[in-house]
């Protein structure tokens, strides 16, 4: 494998708000290779936007990065001017939001959004040409008519179309990494369907790595090679698709998987819910987060906050439980032979 | 569904257009539910699925009477309260303590003025349900502890508790006229994953113990096929297909019911690899001016002559399964 694109460690972020500190983000690590995609889920607030946004450098006031490490190919993105951000954004990583229409600026063109985009980090490309990448580009995400659409207004597009849009003018400097920030939350299923289909062909074409933000379960295990949950700023488990699917350890991740109705199933099954309601950030529990819903919590869960430990090839989780585990097995190898076959 | 089932509620031909002002003299509609019939049985829960603007809230609305209907006919519990062609127009106060709505944005739907008490005691006073100070706070308590409050909750204000406890005071509030229909329009896609599910177990769990009956309004087609005896497929503000929940997802026979279900992503990743999806080209057209004929022919990949000028009738294509589309009615 080649080396990571991105790389995460324990990076805090904290919003100063008149009723104290938030912490949004609170020590989270991942690497992200060329290639991949990665997908975050959570529920709002557990701070997946705010650790995009804090890799993008695009967190405003009153939220501050107070800790942690942000590489991508070597470099350290928190110690970048902004002038050096500025050159980052768009040309090796970019990112497309929620809301399309509330990021398309509705008094120009589609055509000379994605221009501007284009003749921003490369000032040596003429009008003429930026307007037939823009139309390729067009094309590219499966717009129709591109000749004529690149100088219509975005009030003139659907909202998927709107959405294509976005993804044009976040790939027109074929950058390295694009993050999706709920990119198809807003859209209808048959029009998500096609934005899905649409940025997993885009991925294969480009080789460009995703971090795909979402809280649908299912889109996940749609596009994604590997997931990271997180829950209250804090990742809870991450591992290959499969086995967060297939073999959730940590209890948050179960608990989520089993409380969703299967389109599958043909027998009514009651659901089972996570009990209780999500954190309140600005009073936080002080062992792991997930504790006070948590049906295996233990004593230890309620004081201190767990540690990742590997479950399974590149599968972490953070959870007391596991750790009690992993201290059992290993107490039982230490163990002389003869003893543990009683 | 046994045939004895009693039926509920009826509509016959509901139609709801919007006027939209095109100039001066001029006035376009918007076709929001064209002539949609069905009936929902006693205790059963019929789930509507479609995309936004497809005209299942305002179906549901119009259904209730918070829309004043264009045309069609509404019976309830085999009383005719609407009826356009003999002019019939029932007074509703009475029929709102039958049926009542639970909305989509549980902050949006609460008064933030007004205690959660007073929310839910609004409705006791209005139909003069309890006689004395002592009785209304009491029912207010007992409202309160069927849906997972506590009575000391009754004297905060909505915006002390979390979207899933609001949405709970919304159910409260249906519920304390002690209503036999509700409306439940996207009662819990503004909800977190993780408070969803407590949501819907506590309005099945209602459903047993009171014997509800919902139109259950939603997008999301796993959690409508969850709680639903029968799912309705709308699309452009018409019905395309109705059947029994299981027989709906497991068969589709609709073109847009079969693509609606393939869009739906699974949450297992093996499933979604193999899966062969139906993709459809383009958007929905505006309801402003829908297609001639049959109003999913712009994007039906089966689309013929025929479709473009006639739009096709609901029938009956297995018992209970229902669907309009003439691409059935030429192979039955």
């Amino acid at each position: 494998m080649s080396e990571n694109l991105l790389e995460v460690r324990d990076l805090r972020v904290s919003f100063y708000t008149p009723a104290g500190e938030v912490k949004a983000v609170d020590g989270i690590s991942y690497d992200l290779k060329e290639n991949e995609v990665m997908g975050i889920v959570g529920e709002s607030g557990s701070g997946k936007s705010v650790e995009a946004y804090s890799i993008m450098g695009l967190l405003s006031n009153p939220g501050k990065i107070i800790g942690g490490s942000v590489t991508f190919e070597g470099e350290d993105l928190l110690a970048y001017t902004d002038e050096q951000k500025r050159a980052f954004r768009g040309t090796k990583a970019s990112m497309i939001f929620q809301n399309p229409m509330t990021c398309l600026n509705p008094v120009y063109t589609i055509g000379n959004q994605l221009e501007e985009a284009l003749r921003c980090h490369d000032k040596s490309i003429s009008r003429d040409e930026a307007h037939k990448r823009a139309i390729e580009m067009l094309e590219l995400v499966g717009i129709n008519n591109a000749d004529r659409r690149v100088n219509q207004y975005p009030h003139e597009f659907s909202g998927g179309m709107r959405q294509r849009a976005m993804i044009a003018m976040a790939l027109i400097c074929h950058p390295k990494l694009l993050i999706a920030d709920e990119p198809t939350t807003a859209l209808d299923v048959t029009i998500q369907a096609q934005i899905l289909e649409l940025m997993k062909d885009l991925q294969k074409q480009t080789g460009m790595a995703i971090i795909f933000i979402t809280h649908n379960l299912g889109v996940v295990a749609e596009i994604c090679d590997k997931v990271s949950v997180m829950y209250a700023g804090h990742i809870m488990e991450q591992g290959p698709v499969d086995d967060i699917f297939y073999r959730p350890a940590h209890p948050y991740t179960q608990g989520l998987l089993r409380s969703m109705p299967n389109l599958e199933d043909t027998s009514h099954t009651r659901l089972i819910p996570i009990e209780g309601t999500p954190v309140d950030l600005l009073d936080p529990p002080k062992g792991c987060a997930f504790g006070p819903r948590c049906e295996h919590c233990m004593k230890v869960c309620l004081n201190n906050q767990p540690p990742m430990v590997e479950v399974g090839e590149n599968h972490r989780s953070a959870c007391w439980k596991q750790v009690q585990e992993m201290r059992m097995q290993q107490a039982d190898g230490n163990r002389p032979e003869g003893g543990s076959h009683e | 569904m046994s045939e004895q089932k009693k039926k509920l509620v009826e509509t016959v031909k509901l139609r709801k257009y919007f006027p939209v002002r095109a100039g001066m003299f001029k006035t376009n509609h918007v076709q929001a539910v064209q002539d949609v019939s069905l009936h929902i049985f006693k205790g059963e829960t019929l789930g509507l699925v479609g995309e936004s603007g497809c005209g299942k809230t305002t179906f549901g609305r119009t259904l209730i009477q918070l829309y004043h209907p264009t045309s069609g006919k509404i019976i309830y519990d085999g009383k005719t309260i609407y009826d356009s062609e003999n002019n019939i127009h029932e007074n509703m106060l009475p029929y709102r303590r039958k049926m009542q709505m639970i909305f989509q944005d549980p902050s949006a739907s609460l008064d933030p003025r007004m205690t959660v008490g007073e929310i839910v005691g609004e409705a006791l006073d209005i139909h003069k349900i309890c006689a004395t100070k002592n009785d209304r706070q009491d029912r207010i308590n007992e409202l309160l502890t069927k849906v997972g409050l506590n009575s000391e909750h009754s004297n905060r204000f909505p915006h002390e508790f979390s979207g899933g406890q609001q949405q709970r005071i919304g159910i409260a509030r249906a519920l304390a006229v002690e209503p036999e229909f509700i409306v439940c329009d996207e009662p819990i896609s503004a909800l977190d994953v993780s408070i969803q599910s407590q949501v819907v177990n506590m309005l099945e769990d209602l459903q047993e113990q009171i014997g509800l009956t919902y139109l259950f309004i939603a997008h999301d087609l796993s959690v409508v096929r969850h709680i639903s005896n029968r799912i309705g497929v709308m699309y452009l503000g018409c019905l395309v297909e109705l059947a029994e929940s299981y027989e709906l997802c497991a068969h589709p026979i609709h073109p847009y019911a079969q693509t609606l279900l393939s869009a739906v992503p699974l949450t297992d990743p093996e499933k979604n690899r193999h899966r062969q999806r139906i993709l459809l080209q383009g958007d929905i057209p505006s309801p402003l001016n829908p297609p001639s004929g049959c109003r999913f022919h712009t994007r039906c990949p089966y689309a013929t002559e025929r479709c473009r000028s006639e739009m096709p009738e609901l029938k009956e294509y297995s018992p209970g399964h229902y669907a309009a589309c003439h691409m059935l009615e030429k192979s039955s």
